[in-house]
């Protein structure tokens, strides 16, 4: 009898450290499948970067490395520069690529570099308890913008998907949420593409998840999901950005 | 032997690396050290390997990790301001023990500063720069041939020991012409690099990390490094002395300014004074036994800098209280004049201090 919802061979067994209804859970699995899928699991580095995504090294089944803050497109540049045939992806939070590493992911993008970053955007700081993240929307209120994000001292928030996509070097950028089973499925089949985009050596690839921070946000595993739905979707909205590359 | 060419200081650090068999290199344009990212983008293409421009020095440093994580001999170079960016990345490839090589073509500071030669960088390179329990392996070459040579010895060092490696130069080392000979290059056995991140293919997953949530574990960790440490100390102390033997006053320097010194001496012996030279070559670690033994003979020490005086704190841990330590030092890149030593030794000796 063929299994159809066992553990995919690139995660490991070690329960996640994840809160309830929290969606990293949900894009670790689906990067798994999609190896496993690929059929590229032992030529395959991950990089996991600084926010609550730290431990992915625990949980995926495959080569891992930690990078600093922000720095994970410049490691990644690094490993797959001299590994030209593995598989390279990058596993980053929204401060984590949209601030700090703005610059890394920027220069990586546009390099081409043949590298795939899942991007989760949950428009906030998780790990460190909440506080605003670039992404995080006009008039949220996180515990450094506790009257809400106010965009005339505060700016707005950073669309990554729109941004990276003006660059010739993107060879496919895409943005998803894990909210229902449908987006599930059409976020798999991004993830799957990213993944291909990258083994074809067209370039560089990212997917920007919408992700849920229930705990940070305030809200239920439910209201988390319809906050990113109603309120995330709006100001980013889902879709394929990919633009065909002009050259030169 | 090997051929005999005349190179730059920066060239030959380049063209050392590649003799060492690296293949990847990641840098940042900063005055004075340019010759060796150009001189990289030529001849990395030659050879089969990797040149990449970084977009800052904290990315070229980070992409260092990478391909150290994926098992390459990697390099960067940069000059003070830019190493100052890089602290952030030597503390991870410490922590996570990586062998990788960088190079300090240090320029006059603090901040932005300016291009001459200094070595105003000497507690940045020895005491940390980085955050954490960590030590990088520092040499310090004082000749284009030490340049090359101690490049290649750098290498092997970072793989023996799974340690970053810093070379210490400056502007005027690095910008220097001299002859150089092309040397067969030692066979060291080094241990394989099994725990790279390279795919797991036929055995289980490779992690890579410095992060250790546990403090106990970080502990265990960190005392490891120090046993590390511990037998670098005793394994990798390098040093040279010049008619130290006699010596009523020892100068120590290093680098450009053993040089200076080196030519001060000849000249203090000319006049009958007897001066000689202790110049420590691995910076960390610091030769302090050797140099104790050798200035126990003498009455005074004079270190020479250029800086306000950074390695002369080390020269007096390794003499004590024992011995009246004097310094002498120009800085901002200025370079002390032989001629200028000369008075200070002269100073000394007549005041017998
Ligand atoms: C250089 C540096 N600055 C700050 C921090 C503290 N820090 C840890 S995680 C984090 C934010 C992570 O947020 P995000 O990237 O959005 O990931 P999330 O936890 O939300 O998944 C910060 C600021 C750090 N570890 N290193
Ligand atoms: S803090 Fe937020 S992002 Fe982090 S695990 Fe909990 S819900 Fe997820
Ligand atoms: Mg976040």
């Amino acid at each position: 009898m063929k299994q159809v919802f066992g553990r995919p061979e690139t995660l490991t067994s070690v329960p996640t450290h994840y809160c309830p209804g929290c969606t990293h859970g949900i894009i670790h699995r689906l990067i798994a499948e999609v190896i496993d899928e690929l059929g590229v699991r032992e030529k395959t580095i991950g990089i996991s970067p600084v926010g609550c995504a730290v431990l992915a090294y625990d949980y995926f089944n495959c080569d891992f490395v930690e990078a600093s803050h922000g720095r994970a497109p410049a490691v990644a540049t690094g490993i797959k520069r001299t590994l030209p045939d593995s598989v390279v992806f990058c596993y980053q939070g929204d401060g984590d690529l949209a601030s700090i590493g703005a610059a890394e992911i920027i220069h990586a993008a546009t390099r081409g570099e043949k590298i795939t970053v899942i991007f989760v955007n949950n428009a906030i700081y998780g790990m460190t308890g909440g506080q605003m993240a670039p992404t995080t929307l006009p008039g949220q209120k996180t515990t450094t913008s506790p009257r809400g994000r106010n965009v005339e001292s505060a700016g707005y928030p950073i669309r990554v998907a729109e941004l990276l996509s003006s660059l010739s070097g993107v060879a496919y950028i895409a943005r998803v949420s894990a909210t229902s089973p449908a987006n599930v499925t059409k976020a798999k089949r991004a993830v799957k593409k990213a993944f291909e985009t990258q083994i074809n050596g067209k370039g560089f690839s990212l997917v920007e998840f919408l992700s849920t921070c229930p705990i940070n946000w305030g809200m239920s595993p439910l209201e988390a999901m319809k906050w990113v739905d109603d309120k995330m979707s709006v100001y980013y909205p889902l879709g394929d950005y990919t633009r065909v590359p002009e050259v030169g | 032997m090997g051929e005999k060419v005349l190179m730059k200081g920066n060239e030959a650090i380049a063209e050392g690396a590649i003799l060492a068999d690296c293949r990847h290199f990641f840098g940042y344009p900063i005055t004075p050290q340019n010759e060796i990212p150009e001189y990289m983008s030529r001849r990395m293409p030659e050879v089969g390997g990797v040149f990449l421009q970084a977009e800052s020095e904290v990315a070229g440093s980070n992409m260092v990790y990478g391909a150290a994580c994926a098992g390459a001999r990697v390099m960067t170079t940069s000059s003070s301001p830019g190493i100052s960016l890089m602290q952030e990345a030597i503390s991870y490839v410490a922590g996570a023990e990586l062998p990788c090589v960088f190079v300090n073509i240090v320029r006059g500071g603090p901040g932005l500063g300016g291009i001459q030669g200094s070595q105003a960088d000497y507690f940045q390179a020895t005491k940390g720069g980085g955050h954490g329990d960590y030590k990088l392996i520092v040499l310090a070459p004082a000749s284009v041939q030490e340049l090359m040579d101690l490049t290649v010895e750098a290498f092997d060092l970072a793989d023996m020991y799974r340690n970053p490696v810093l070379l210490l130069g400056d502007a005027i080392l690095g910008q220097m012409m001299e002859p150089v000979v092309i040397r067969e290059r030692a066979k060291v056995d080094l241990p394989p690099k099994t725990w790279a991140t390279t795919g797991a293919k036929g055995r289980p997953k490779n992690v890579i990390t410095s992060l250790s949530l546990d403090p106990a574990k970080l502990e265990e960790h960190n005392l490891s490094l120090a046993e590390k440490y511990a037998r670098i100390s005793n394994e990798q102390v390098r040093y040279m002395t010049y008619m130290a033997d006699d010596a009523e006053t020892l100068l120590v320097a290093y680098g450009t300014s053993a040089r200076i010194a080196q030519a001060a001496i000849d000249m203090a012996r000319e006049r009958g004074l007897k001066v000689g030279l202790f110049r420590p070559i691995s910076l960390w670690p610091f030769p302090y036994d050797a140099l104790q033994l050798t200035a126990q003979g003498s009455l005074r020490v004079l270190v020479v800098e250029m800086s306000l005086g950074q390695m002369v704190e080390d020269v007096r841990l390794a003499t004590g209280n024992s011995k009246s330590v004097h310094f002498y030092g120009r800085t901002g890149g200025m370079t002390p004049t032989p001629r200028e030593v000369l008075n200070e030794i002269e100073r000394i000796v007549e005041e017998g201090i």
